[in-house]
């Protein structure tokens, strides 16, 4: 008997089709990881050393990078911090406090996750930057860069909270009200905590995506490489200096850029990874 | 045999179309300088009409522009300064010239600074206005990324090495940097002249300030009076194809010297 291979099910080209976008996406990531590691090896064999003391002057071959490792990390923390909180507070109060405002709000903050980040940097630009300034000079500083970051990382921190409560089981609610515990009791000890873990991996995420904004960080946080010690001091984060740089480096100053790309990327690895293990370890429930 | 004939004739006539596209009528790739490429794509698109020659720019950088023309990734590079001892493999072709303008903020009462002040001042010695005669408040000091030739022109100049710099800000683009100071009374930067005299006169609230007691004008720049002011070039390695050639000669000929001023620069042969 012969078994027919022509045609195949849908079915078996489906599979194919996704196996194939699967293998697309490994492959462009490990293309990515291995033009950076390519690219930075030689320069690492030649400077390593000098990567975690000393200045950032490529000029005199010096490429102290600790201090923007450092900036990128403590400008996307304190956006966390400041977005963080209000997301969760603004999704759990227009959930079960204003149902009436919940859609129109999601709807802006939809919007608002559309913006290109140039213009929340333009916007940064001409507004934060100049009321920080007049505040405490400089301007652009640590502050604004956070403050612009929260915002862009707002409407979706808050859109995955609304998700993650939404999800929750309705019968928690239920037994809860039956309980006759009062709204912020249950959201306190019942709700937040069942969603915890969806909402902690959606910040992780629109963490991650503070530390890969460029654009707008470029514009409003001051790139002076230095360690950030006050808010109001301008810090460069890694992105800002290959985007500021890459134009008009060349030789070893051109290969310092890719391990700035390279930093970033173990960094996020590192974060994602820490991420991972707060939520297997922490709560069990998920 | 008549139809042989006609066949060899247009196969001929097809050799020579697609022979004659790929010889004289080749692309011009111009890769390099910020400061260059919008004036340099204008000239392109004069040429593109006269000729029907395509002429692609794309900004990047001087230090793409010399490193694509290595690479032979473009033909010529817009390079917004003079060449280094170590890039005496390239040929450079005399644009005119651009100058670099100190910039502060029109509500500043400020009117001049001195070499020495100027050099205090981003040396971190000086910091507070009142230092040097204007109003009390602390300096904003606005400085260049690395590896841009403003930043080059600027420290070699003042005799500085980017490590002595105490900057508040430092920015990529000379947009930024208008920004930076039209947005801060304090503020203290420099940026292509072109760009300054432009951004001024259609209202950013600047003030450019003249060096060792000359204005920062055009006039004086074409002159070779204004010190802060650097050459533009486009550079080329090798024998220059005959295409190239005919571009270099239009966009360097007497006659294009109107459309150099269009952008603020000066043209080398006016």
């Amino acid at each position: 008997m012969i078994t027919t291979s022509w045609p195949r099910s849908p079915d078996y080209w489906l599979l194919w089709l996704l196996r194939l976008a699967g293998g697309a996406v490994a492959l462009v990531l490990g293309g990515i990881v291995l033009v950076l590691v390519a690219q930075s090896l030689p320069f690492l064999v030649r400077h390593g050393a000098t990567l975690w003391q000393g200045q950032w002057q490529p000029a005199q071959e010096q490429y102290g990078m600790a201090s923007m490792v450092a900036g990128s990390l403590v400008v996307s923390v304190l956006a966390l911090a400041i977005a963080a909180p209000v997301s969760v507070l603004l999704a759990a109060w227009l959930r079960y406090f204003m149902p009436a405002l919940r859609r129109p709000v999601l709807v802006v903050v939809e919007l608002m996750a559309g913006i290109p980040s140039v213009v929340y940097g333009l916007w940064g630009m001409l507004m934060v930057v100049p009321l920080i300034n007049q505040w405490v000079p400089p301007g652009a500083s640590w502050l604004a860069g956070s403050l612009v970051l929260a915002l862009m990382i707002l409407p979706l921190a808050l859109l995955v909270t609304d998700t993650a409560l939404e999800q929750l089981p309705g019968h928690y609610v239920r037994s809860a009200q039956a309980l006759a515990l009062s709204r912020v009791g249950m959201l306190r000890r019942v709700l937040l905590p069942q969603a915890l873990p969806a909402i902690v991996s959606g910040l992780v995420l629109q963490f991650g995506r503070a530390m890969g904004e460029t654009m707008a960080v470029l514009m409003v946080s001051g790139n002076v490489v230095q360690w950030p010690t006050s808010v109001f001091d301008p810090l460069r984060t890694l992105t800002a200096n290959i985007a500021l740089e890459m134009a008009y480096a060349t030789g070893d100053h051109r290969l310092s850029l890719f391990v700035s790309g390279l930093l970033l990327l173990l960094v996020t690895l590192v974060l994602l990874l820490l991420s991972w293990r707060l939520r297997r370890g922490g709560y069990g429930l998920a | 045999m008549i139809l042989p004939l006609r066949l060899g004739a247009v196969l001929g006539a097809v050799i020579l179309a697609v022979g004659g596209c790929v010889g004289p009528a080749d692309k011009i790739v111009i890769t390099g300088s910020s400061t260059i490429a919008p004036l340099m794509a204008d000239l392109a698109e004069r040429y593109e009409a006269e000729t029907g020659v395509q002429v692609d720019v794309q900004s990047g950088g001087s230090g793409r522009g010399i490193q694509d023309v290595r690479q032979g990734l473009a033909d010529l590079g817009m390079v917004s300064r003079a060449l280094k001892p170590d890039e005496s493999d390239l040929t450079a072709h005399v644009l005119g010239r651009d100058g670099v303008a100190m910039i502060v903020n029109t509500a500043n009462p400020i009117s001049a600074l001195s070499d020495w002040q100027i050099i205090a001042i981003y040396s971190g010695k000086i910091d507070d206005w009142a230092e040097v005669g204007g109003d009390a408040g602390a300096i904003t000091v606005v400085h260049k990324a690395n590896g841009r030739s403003t930043q080059e022109l600027f420290l070699d100049y003042f005799g500085l090495s980017n490590d002595q710099v105490r900057a508040d800000m430092v920015i990529g683009e000379n947009q930024q940097g208008i920004k930076a100071v039209a947005g801060d009374t304090k503020a203290i930067g420099y940026v292509s002249i072109g760009t300054a005299i432009y951004e001024a006169e259609s209202g950013s609230p600047l003030r450019l300030l003249p060096l060792e007691g000359i204005p920062a004008t055009l006039e004086e720049v074409a002159r070779g009076r204004y010190p802060l002011s650097r050459e533009l070039n486009l550079v080329s390695q090798g024998n220059l194809s005959s295409t190239v050639q005919a571009f270099l000669d239009f966009v360097t000929d007497p006659s294009m010297a109107e459309v150099y001023h269009d952008y603020y620069f000066v043209a080398s042969k006016p």
